[in-house]
């Protein structure tokens, strides 16, 4: 291998570092562009009564007002429901939804006019928490309930009990670049909109609708996202619908970038959860029956709450056999944000569940939580007869053992957690913790025809190649691996080939960049698109040489025909002399997956990501505070693409879900107000906040057992879920406060106050 | 229309300022198409928008990370500005920053970049190497931090380049109305009380990039070279109020090395290379973080009106929450603390340890003789809309033997002195038991020296 599996750098690395690096607000604008603001209601939940927006009009700058009814056509920005219009119709049903659309000449003149408008509201009772949502059955669908034997039979003979509950809170992606969309008019009423978004075919559907066109009159393009998270999946459909809209009516480019606190205010964050749980257990630790109720928050609308919901539940068992289990998942209706897509999609809550319940097993039977969770591992892979999972999947890539075995053994896990036992009983106020937790996550969109991608393949006749599909960039590096995969497959280097914008005129319908999938679908599609130009280059070559084409040979980018050579080059210009079509598309649909979310059997998953991590913290028992002083990974990818960008996904994952689980903190006030709306009051992980000591490593055994490409595994989600380890490390170090018999319970995220309250209950004190 | 001049990426520019609380981002990107810095918060918390600074102070060339969002252009004036786009050199050369962070991997959306690649920049030609420290003020979603930490180390092994060497400022003086003059600002501020003084524009830049406020007249006072200084004199450490906190950092090391800590986590570089001391006091915030330690410091203010200067002891400045004992033309000159053996100790309880604003900040300072307490100042930040002492528990302690039963008496006490409140920060109950477990914290940590009593020590 020639480019794949080497750790080349981030292929956009150096416009990064100087600034060159074009993002949608970068973008030189067409004269006269108006620039966007959203007027946002101020209560959770209530009738409109009256607008006054005279002042809105009135003031410097502005050019153009809207309002629900002055919209040209659809007004929806949902990704599939239909239950979230741009702008608010009668009823508003959270604070921060949009309710009017100002343009003016400057962007700080949109937003000064924006805060002007009048609005009167009768205000309705609104459901804010979970318990509030529970009291009021306010929900988006039925709870599903997927289960396998008889848990409730099961656990009424167990030999061990536990049951608990713990809180999960959300999380704000905070993308470093905010939303933002631009929409250019074209011709005949057209569109270009430039997207900050990890799915331009939807930007491109919504927006069509939202002017009241086909969808061939409307092109996105999307050349990098300065962060995505899934808070790109559907959260840029308002600002390139409302510039869409006010670009038709006005004849001028709009551009809307929400201002940080707009941002935070108006968009989706993680879903919070509660996760109930009861669990039987033999001495050794051996889970028999599991029950969990997980009751998840989904905001005022749909948005993408259900499949969230849905992977939370086929998270539950994370890398656990698990011989009868029911989890019913709730989705709750409440006034506040409509949760979207975070990485892991629902996943980290579930597993975080399944985490938590192993814990409270170790602790209760007094056992090393690592040891509980190794006799509860589903089954190696090459085992005989797979374990299936509870919705009946086979599981028969199960690397786990391997994987744990050599993390414990490399980070020295039985010595230091004796040595921090010890160390703990000498100390006044601190005390440290240690924790193990594994990962299996689910690749695949568990919508199942998500999983396909197409691609553009051009060679150009100076045998350049420009590459084109339907993935998007936001940082995690697809653009350079499906590039590394192009520049293999034509035997290339890396400057032979040109990475572009993603853009809906050059590949149709796609995929969001979403589910890990990214360089799964996208590498394979442009694979195949590139092996189709290859192919023709060797009937080309066959047919002037007279012999049958597997007589052709191509290896180190150059052909070999009877006796003879041919550059790529060369063979590149004969081709075009010859009249060979040198452009071609590529498709890939992920084979075996098929699911019935409702019945909750199938095979969701093509294939299992696996890792670990052993975190080991320290926490000052006077004022809870915390840190991290060291965590060690290792980490399935299969064979790494990129090893350079696929251990940056991990070290970052790791870092994102620790802080999901310890700063970052959403608050929202009795109004449903979110208090926490920058910065200065959410608090993701600063730079010393990571391990002070910090060993990732790849797993090297790593091999997809499925045709991937390359034999490659995902890597997007899984690492954030490596996070789950520091939260359990918090708790063991409040354990070690106490005599051990006061499990921790510790909900998430783990505060500084949510510790202390912790330790005042291992010290018998009711916080 | 008052001109302000100041070099740009080595070119000289002289700039209208209309309205003069135009940020320095807008007008690099809005005016300049200098795209490279950018927007990730507008409120000087995520760091995407960090340029540096220079100025000539004493002869010496100093360059500091700012935040460009919260930076109002007159506060340019007589400066060297460089952007992302001005670090790079001749031809295809770029910064040793650079190259380091392409070699381990620090970027990978790139947004932060730019911001990040400027603060590492700015420590890069100080020679400073507290990479932590350096990077408080650049939030990264991506990457977790440690490559860029690992380019930060490499970067510094390196010698800064020839072209960063040295800024050219501007030649003339433009005609702006920024007074140089300490006397004559006194009297012009007398003159016109309802003026709006702006130092570093740390605070008063959010007033303008989320509030949307239009702000009376604006009088930019941070060339006023006489409020900048720290001296000793009679027996008092007098601070003028134009000192930057990250200058009183340094010069706090040696004297109060807990006063500095805190100041060390007082938002981040960029914002300590704006904030000023006086800032920090005059603005009146419960949650300001050096009013407590100057309070345990028993400061006092100086207040000046055009001629006449005043003292007050600093916690009777804070009168209660958004009103100050300050006067209509009256400004802060200095603030002054006795000269005093160390036995200060501060507390700052937050979410996250860098760049986080307190959920309360202790300051205590404790004097014994003989086994006895023979005095003992306890301020607290967060606890109140002022900060204040905890006069109770201060009572209690005073005159009791130096022990664990006395401390437990002042903890309770302490309960009575303040009814905190719940708010995105912290729940009351938690400012309340934190606030009462940092005097046994104090108490623990000066019976037993040599334990390790912060999670920061481990």
């Amino acid at each position: 291998m020639r480019t794949v599996h080497k750790p080349l750098p981030h292929d956009a690395a150096r416009l990064h570092v100087t600034g060159e690096a074009v993002y949608v607000d970068d973008i030189p604008l067409p004269a006269n562009t108006l620039h966007l603001a959203f007027g946002l209601s101020t209560v959770a939940h209530g009738d409109i009564l009256a607008l006054d927006l005279d002042e809105v009009r009135q003031a410097e700058g502005v050019v153009a007002v809207l309002t629900a009814s002055g919209l040209p056509a659809a007004n929806d920005v949902s990704p599939a429901a239909h239950d979230e219009p741009l702008l608010a119709i009668d009823k508003v049903h959270f604070v921060g939804q949009p309710v009017f659309l100002v343009a003016a000449e400057s962007h700080l003149q949109a937003r000064r006019a924006a805060a002007l408008g009048r609005i009167s509201y009768r205000q309705l009772p609104s459901i804010l928490s979970i318990e509030d949502a529970l009291a009021a059955d306010s929900q988006l669908e039925p709870p599903l309930n997927y289960r396998k034997g008889n848990p409730e039979q099961i656990l009424g003979k167990a030999p061990h009990i536990v049951s608990g509950r713990i809180g999960i809170g959300g999380q704000e992606h905070f993308y470093l670049e905010g939303q933002v969309a631009l929409a250019v008019p074209l011709e005949g009423g057209d569109m270009l909109i430039h997207s900050s978004s990890q799915h331009p075919t939807e930007i491109q559907h919504k927006v069509a609708e939202a002017i009241g066109r086909p969808m061939h009159a409307v092109r996105t393009e999307v050349r990098r996202m300065g962060g995505g998270f899934g808070g790109k999946e559907s959260q840029g459909n308002a600002p390139a619908c409302a510039c869409a809209v006010m670009a038709m009516l006005t004849g001028s480019a709009c551009k809307m970038r929400y201002d940080r606190d707009d941002d935070m205010a108006i968009t989706g964050k993680r879903h919070d959860a509660a996760i109930r749980y009861r669990a039987g257990f033999d001495d050794d630790g051996r889970i028999q029956a599991v029950e969990y109720i997980q009751d998840i928050r989904c905001g005022w609308s749909r948005d993408l709450s259900l499949p969230v919901a849905d992977r939370a539940m086929l998270h539950a068992d994370n890398c656990y056999n698990l011989p009868a289990v029911s989890i019913t998942s709730t989705r709750l209706r409440t006034n506040t944000q409509s949760a979207t897509a975070f990485r892991g999609f629902g996943g980290p809550q579930g597993m975080l569940g399944c985490e938590r319940v192993l814990d409270h097993i170790a602790f209760t039977l007094g056992k090393d939580p690592a040891e509980v969770r190794k006799v509860n591992f589903y089954a190696p892979q090459n085992t005989p007869r797979p374990d299936r999972t509870f919705y009946d999947m086979p599981v028969e890539d199960c690397v786990i053992d391997d994987i744990i075995e050599e993390l414990m053994e490399s980070c020295g896990y039985a010595e230091r957690r004796a040595e921090i036992r010890a160390w703990n009983r000498e100390r006044e106020n601190l005390r440290r913790g240690i924790a193990l937790s594994p990962v299996k996550f689910g690749i695949s969109f568990t919508l199942t025809h998500l999983n396909q991608a197409g691609a553009l393949v051009h060679v150009y006749q100076d045998g350049s190649i420009h590459i084109n599909h339907g993935g998007t960039e936001m940082g995690q590096g697809l653009f350079i691996k499906v590039a590394q995969v192009a520049a293999e497959a034509f035997g290339q280097p890396m400057e032979a080939v040109k990475i572009t914008a993603t853009d809906t005129g050059k590949v149709p319908n796609t995929s969001p960049t979403a589910a890990s999938s990214g360089s799964d679908l996208n590498g394979m599609a442009v694979k195949r698109a590139c092996d189709e130009i290859t192919g023709r280059l060797v009937d080309l070559l066959a047919s002037l040489h007279q012999v049958k084409p597997a007589e052709v040979k191509f290896r180190n980018g150059g052909f070999e025909v009877g006796g003879g050579s041919y550059s790529f080059g060369e063979t590149i210009k004969l081709a075009y002399m010859n009249r060979v079509s040198l452009s071609a598309t590529g498709f890939y649909a992920t084979p075996k997956v098929i699911w019935d979310r409702i019945a909750g059997k199938g095979r969701p998953f093509f294939y299992f990501a696996y890792g670990a991590a052993v975190s080991e913290v320290v926490i000052d028992t006077l004022t809870g505070e915390n840190r991290i002083l060291r965590a060690d990974i290792l980490h399935d990818v299969g064979k790494s693409l990129n090893p350079a960008i696929d251990i940056g996904q991990i070290e970052g994952g790791y870092v994102q879900g620790a802080g999901w689980l310890t700063t970052e903190e959403l608050v929202w006030n009795a109004d449903g107000k979110l208090m926490t709306h920058a910065p200065s009051t959410y608090k993701i992980p600063a730079c010393s906040d990571r391990p002070r000591e910090f060993n990732i490593r790849l797993w090297e055994q790593g091999r997809n057992r499925e045709h991937t490409v390359y034999r490659s595994k995902a890597v997007g989600e899984p690492p954030l879920m490596l996070g789950i380890s520091a939260f359990l490390a918090l708790s063991d170090a409040v354990a070690a406060c106490g005599d051990g018999s006061v499990y921790p319970h510790l909900d998430a995220p783990a505060t500084p106050e949510r510790i202390l309250a912790a330790v005042a209950r291992q010290q018998g004190v009711r916080a | 229309m008052a001109k302000i001049e100041f070099t740009l990426n080595g070119e000289p520019v002289r700039a209208e300022f209309d309205p003069p609380t135009r940020t320095v981002l807008d007008w690099l990107r809005e005016s300049r198409g200098l795209t490279g810095t950018k927007e990730g918060c507008n409120e000087g918390d995520c760091g995407a928008c960090t340029i540096t600074v220079s100025y000539l102070r004493g002869g010496e060339l100093r360059r500091e990370a700012v935040n460009s969002c919260i930076l109002f252009l007159p506060q340019l004036h007589g400066k060297a500005v460089r952007t992302i786009e001005g670090v790079r050199g001749p031809g295809d050369e770029i910064h040793p920053v650079q190259t380091e962070m392409v070699r381990h991997h620090g970027s990978q959306c790139g947004f932060c970049t730019p911001g990040i690649v400027m603060s590492l920049v700015a420590a890069h030609s100080n020679g400073e190497q507290r990479h932590d420290d350096v990077l408080a003020g650049n939030l990264c979603r991506c990457t977790g931090y440690a490559p860029i930490f690992r380019a930060a180390e490499q970067a510094a092994l390196v010698p800064p380049p020839q072209w960063m060497a040295e800024e050219e400022f501007p030649a003339g003086n433009g005609n702006a109305r920024i007074p140089e003059d300490l006397d004559s600002f006194a009297a012009w501020y007398e003159a016109n009380p309802g003026a709006r003084l702006v130092a570093g524009a740390t605070d008063v830049g959010l007033w303008v990039t989320k509030g949307m406020q239009d702000l009376p007249p604006v009088c930019f006072i941070g060339q006023l070279l006489e409020l900048d200084f720290v001296r000793r004199a009679d027996g008092w450490i007098e601070i003028g109020a134009l000192v930057s906190i990250n200058r009183l950092y340094r010069r706090m090391r040696g004297a109060h090395p807990g006063f500095a800590e805190l100041l060390r986590r007082f938002g981040s570089v960029q914002v300590r290379n704006s904030a000023t001391i006086g800032g920090n006091i005059a603005n009146g915030s419960p949650i300001g973080d050096a009013a407590p330690a100057l309070i345990a410091l028993g400061a006092e203010l100086v207040l000046r009106r055009g001629g006449e200067r005043r003292q007050l002891a600093l916690e009777n400045f804070f009168i209660e929450y958004g009103k100050q004992d300050r006067r209509d033309g009256e400004f802060i000159e200095c603030i002054r603390f006795p000269v005093q053996p160390d036995r200060l100790r501060c507390y700052k309880l937050s979410k996250r340890f860098d760049q986080d604003i307190s959920a309360v900040c202790g300051c205590l300072a404790i004097d014994v003789s003989d086994g006895l307490v023979v005095r003992a100042r306890l301020a607290f930040g967060g606890m109140a809309g002022i900060p204040m002492r905890a006069a109770g528990a201060e009572a209690v302690l005073t005159g009791s033997p130096w022990n664990k039963t006395s401390i437990g008496a002042a903890m309770q006490a302490l309960r009575d002195d303040f009814v905190p409140i719940s708010d995105a920060r912290a729940s009351a109950g938690y400012r309340l038991n934190v606030a009462q477990n940092m005097l046994l914290k104090y108490f623990q940590e000066d019976t037993r020296p040599d334990e390790p009593s912060s999670v920061l020590e481990i």
